[in-house]
C-alpha cells in the first residue's frame, strides 16, 4: 500500500463547487489521547482556553457574588446604552442583505456543490430549525411579551427630565385599547420575526457556504477566509472560535434559566410544587440526564426525533387555543397584527433618534444581542441539516416561513392573553410574573391541566433538544471542525452547560448575570457577523450556479 | 468456508488497519475470497476528504491499492451519515447484510474497564452481526 497522507488537506476539483485551495488539514491542531478509559480529539487553543475562562468565570461569579452582581448590571448597562444604535443597524443590515440573496442570481448557488440532495425533508427540516432556534423562548415570551407590551402602551408616556421612563414602544397609545394591541403585537413580532431569523441565516449559511461548497472545517472561522486567508488557521481564528463557544454556552444556559424558572411556575400552578433554587437545580439536573440520553442517541436518533415530536405537541398546543379562544378574532388578528408588522417595521427599527430608549435598549437591543450570541450555536446546526438545498430557497425557509410561525404563534397566544383582559376583563395572565403568564392564560381555556401539562413537557423537550443540538454544535467547534470526535466529549459540554445553568441561577444577580454575559459576548460578535456577510457574498460571487 | 469479506476501514487512522488488513488479505487469499471495504464519512469536510465524492475517490483507490498488492479482488463501498460517531454500529451492521458478507474482519483496542458499559465498534459488531466476525486486537 502506498502512503496517501501526502495528499490530505488538498481538495480533488469537483467541478460542482469552487472549492478554496488551502494547506491546512482538518484536525491538524488537534490532539487526540486517552483521559483514563475515554478516547479524546480535542482543538488545544480553542479548547482549553474557552474551558478555563468558563470555569474562571463561573467560580468569580460564586466567590463574590456581590461584586460579581454590580460588575454584570454595569456591564449589561453599559452594552445596551452605549450600544444600541449598533445591535439595530447591524440587524437591519442583515435583514437587507438576506433579502438581497433571494433576489439576485446568487440565490441559484447549491450548498453541496450543484448536484447535492438535501439530506433531510421539509418537515424534519423545519422542526430542527424551530426546535433550535427559538423552541424555550417561544413558551417562556409567547404569551408574556405581547402583553407586557400591550400594558405598557396602554399606560402612556411618562417623561422625566427629558428622558423617557416608561418602558412603551415608540410613542405608546395611552388608553386607546385597539392601538395598544396593534403597538404591542407589531413590536412583539419586530423582535421575534424577520431579523432574528437573518441573523441565524447569515451564520448558518456562512458556515454551510464554507464548509460545503469551500471544502473548510465546519468552524466559524472559515467563513474568514476570504478575509483574513491562512491566518485564519493561527490566533485570529483561535478568537474567533473561543468566542462563539462563549456566545453558545451563555446563550443556552440563559435559555435553561428560563425554561428551568418557566417549568417550575408550571409544576407550581398544577402540582403546587414550591418555587426555589432546589426545585430549579433539582430540575437542570434531571432535564440533562434526558439531553445525555439524547446525545447518545445521536443526530438523528435523539434531536431529531424530539425535535418531530415537539413540533407536533406546540401544533397541537396551537390549534386547541386557538379554537377554544376568540377563534375569529384571533385569525382576524393574525392579518391585522401582520399588517401592524409592517407598518411600524421602520420605526422600530430606526437605530438612531427614538424616544422610546427604555423600550429600545431594554427590549430591542436586548434582544438582537441575545438572538446574536445564539446564532454561532443555531447557525451551525442550521447548516449541518442544510447540504443539498439552494441558497434562494434556504434564505426564504430559514427566514420568511418560520418569521411567519412566529407571528402566528404569538398572535395566538398573546392574543388569547389580550383579548383575556380586552374582553373578559381577566386580568391574571397580565398580573403574574413571567414565567407564569401562560398557564394563568391557558387556566382559562378548557382542559387547564392538560394543556398546563403539555405546555410543562414542551418547555422540557425544548430544552433538551437546545441542550442537546448546543452540546453537538460547541464539541464541533472545540474540535476543530471535527464531526466524528468521540462522544464523551459532547457528553462533557452537555453535562457543562447544565452545571453553568445551576451556577448562574444559584449566585446572587441570578438570571441577570447571565443576560449580562450574552449581550457582552454578543457585543463583538456582532461585528464578527458584518465581516460574514462580506466574506458570504465573495464565497458566492466565485461559485459555480 | 467465506467467499465475501468485508473490512470496516478508518481511513484518518490508517497506522492502526495493517494488522487487520494483512489478515484479512491471508484470509481472502486462503479461502478465495472476495474483500469488501467499507468506510464511513459525514458529509461535512474532515481530515481525509473535503466531499463525499473526495472520499469515495479515497476509499475506491485505497481498496484498488490493497487488491493489487496483496493480489486479491477487493472493492470499496463508502456511506455517507449525518452523524458519524453515534450511527457507526448501525451503519455497519446494515453494510454487512446488505454486502452479504460471510465474514467481517474488524480493527479494535484492547478493551478496559469502559467497554463494560460502552463496547467498542468491534464488540458491538461481533455481538450483533449475523456474519462470522473476526476482532483483531492491535
Amino acid at each position: 500500500m502506498t502512503d496517501t497522507s501526502g495528499d490530505q488537506g488538498i481538495p480533488e476539483p469537483s467541478g460542482a463547487s469552487d472549492v478554496i485551495e488551502t494547506d491546512y488539514e482538518i484536525g491538524q491542531d488537534n490532539i487526540d489521547g486517552q483521559l483514563g478509559p475515554f478516547g479524546f480529539d480535542i482543538h488545544n487553543p480553542v479548547f482549553l482556553v474557552s474551558g478555563i475562562a468558563i470555569v474562571a468565570f463561573v467560580f468569580y461569579t460564586l466567590a463574590l457574588p456581590e461584586q460579581a452582581g454590580e460588575a454584570f448590571s454595569w456591564l449589561f448597562g453599559a452594552v445596551t446604552k452605549g450600544f444600541d444604535w449598533f445591535f439595530l443597524g447591524a440587524a437591519n443590515i442583515f435583514v437587507l442583505f438576506c433579502l438581497f440573496l433571494i433576489v439576485t442570481p446568487l440565490g441559484s448557488v447549491r450548498l453541496g456543490g450543484v448536484d447535492a440532495k438535501p439530506d433531510y425533508t421539509y418537515i424534519g427540516w423545519f422542526a430542527m430549525l424551530f426546535a433550535a432556534g427559538m423552541g424555550i423562548g417561544l413558551m417562556f415570551y409567547g404569551v408574556s411579551e405581547p402583553m407586557s407590551h400591550f400594558s405598557s402602551s396602554m399606560g402612556g408616556t411618562a417623561a422625566e427630565g427629558g428622558a423617557r421612563t416608561d418602558w412603551a414602544p415608540l410613542g405608546a397609545a395611552a388608553g386607546d385599547e385597539a392601538a395598544a394591541v396593534r403597538l404591542g403585537m407589531a413590536a412583539t413580532i419586530f423582535h421575534w420575526g424577520l431579523h432574528p431569523w437573518a441573523i441565524y441565516a447569515i451564520v448558518a449559511l456562512a458556515l454551510a457556504l464554507f464548509s460545503y461548497n469551500k471544502g473548510l472545517p465546519l468552524t466559524i472561522r472559515s467563513a474568514f477566509y476570504p478575509i483574513l486567508g491562512d491566518r485564519v488557521w493561527g490566533w485570529w481564528g483561535h478568537a474567533i472560535d473561543t468566542l462563539a463557544v462563549f456566545a453558545t454556552l451563555f446563550g443556552l444556559a440563559t435559555s435553561l434559566g428560563f425554561g428551568a424558572t418557566q417549568a417550575n411556575a408550571g409544576l407550581n400552578e398544577l402540582f403546587g410544587i414550591p418555587i426555589n433554587n432546589t426545585v430549579e437545580v433539582v430540575l437542570i439536573s434531571g432535564i440533562t440526564a434526558i439531553a445525555l440520553i439524547s446525545v447518545l442517541r445521536g443526530l438523528d436518533g435523539g434531536v431529531k426525533v424530539l425535535s418531530e415530536i415537539n413540533m407536533g405537541l406546540a401544533f397541537l398546543l396551537l390549534l386547541f387555543v386557538l379554537f377554544t379562544g376568540p377563534t375569529v378574532a384571533i385569525l382576524t388578528g393574525f392579518g391585522d397584527y401582520l399588517l401592524a408588522y409592517v407598518e411600524y417595521l421602520p420605526a422600530l427599527s430606526n437605530p438612531v433618534g427614538r424616544e422610546d430608549v427604555n423600550f429600545m435598549q431594554g427590549w430591542t437591543a436586548f434582544y438582537w444581542a441575545w438572538w446574536i450570541s445564539w446564532s454561532p450555536f443555531v447557525g451551525m446546526f442550521i447548516a449541518r441539516v442544510s447540504r443539498g438545498r439552494s441558497v434562494r430557497e434556504f434564505v426564504i425557509c430559514v427566514l420568511l416561513i418560520p418569521s411567519l410561525v412566529c407571528v402566528l404563534w404569538m398572535s395566538v397566544f398573546g392574543g388569547v392573553a389580550i383579548q383575556q383582559v380586552v374582553q373578559d376583563g381577566y386580568t391574571a395572565a397580565q398580573d403574574a410574573e413571567l414565567p407564569r403568564q401562560l398557564f394563568k392564560m391557558l387556566d382559562q381555556l378548557p382542559l387547564a391541566g392538560i394543556t398546563s401539562l403539555i405546555g410543562i413537557v414542551l418547555v422540557i423537550v425544548f430544552f433538551v433538544t437546545s441542550s442537546d443540538s448546543g452540546s453537538l454544535v460547541i464539541d464541533t467547534i472545540t474540535a476543530g471542525g471535527k464531526v466524528d470526535a468521540p462522544v464523551p466529549q459532547r457528553v462533557f459540554w452537555c453535562i457543562f452547560e447544565g452545571a453553568v445553568a445551576i451556577v448562574l441561577l444559584l449566585s446572587a444577580g441570578g438570571l441577570s448575570s447571565l443576560q449580562s454575559m450574552v449581550i457582552s459576548t454578543g457585543l463583538p460578535f456582532t461585528v464578527v457577523l458584518l465581516l460574514m456577510c462580506w466574506a458570504i457574498y465573495k464565497g458566492l460571487a466565485s461559485e459555480p450556479r | 468456508m467465506f467467499s465475501k469479506i468485508m473490512v470496516p476501514v478508518d481511513l484518518a487512522h490508517k497506522e492502526k488497519l495493517v494488522k487487520g488488513l494483512q489478515c484479512s488479505a491471508d484470509l481472502a487469499k486462503h479461502y478465495g475470497a472476495e474483500v469488501i471495504m467499507v468506510g464511513v464519512t459525514a458529509d461535512t469536510p474532515g481530515s481525509v476528504a473535503h466531499t463525499p465524492e473526495e472520499y469515495r475517490t479515497k476509499l475506491d483507490a485505497f481498496a484498488a491499492d490493497f487488491g493489487a498488492s496483496n493480489s486479491v479482488n477487493a472493492s470499496a463501498r463508502a456511506v455517507v451519515v449525518n452523524d458519524p460517531a453515534i450511527d457507526l454500529d448501525a451503519i455497519l451492521l446494515k453494510a454487512v447484510k446488505e454486502t452479504d458478507a460471510d465474514l467481517v474482519v474488524m480493527a479494535s483496542h484492547v478493551p478496559g474497564i469502559k467497554e463494560y458499559i460502552w463496547p467498542s465498534n468491534g464488540g458491538k459488531i461481533a455481538a450483533h452481526a449475523a456474519a462470522s466476525v473476526m476482532v483483531v486486537r492491535d
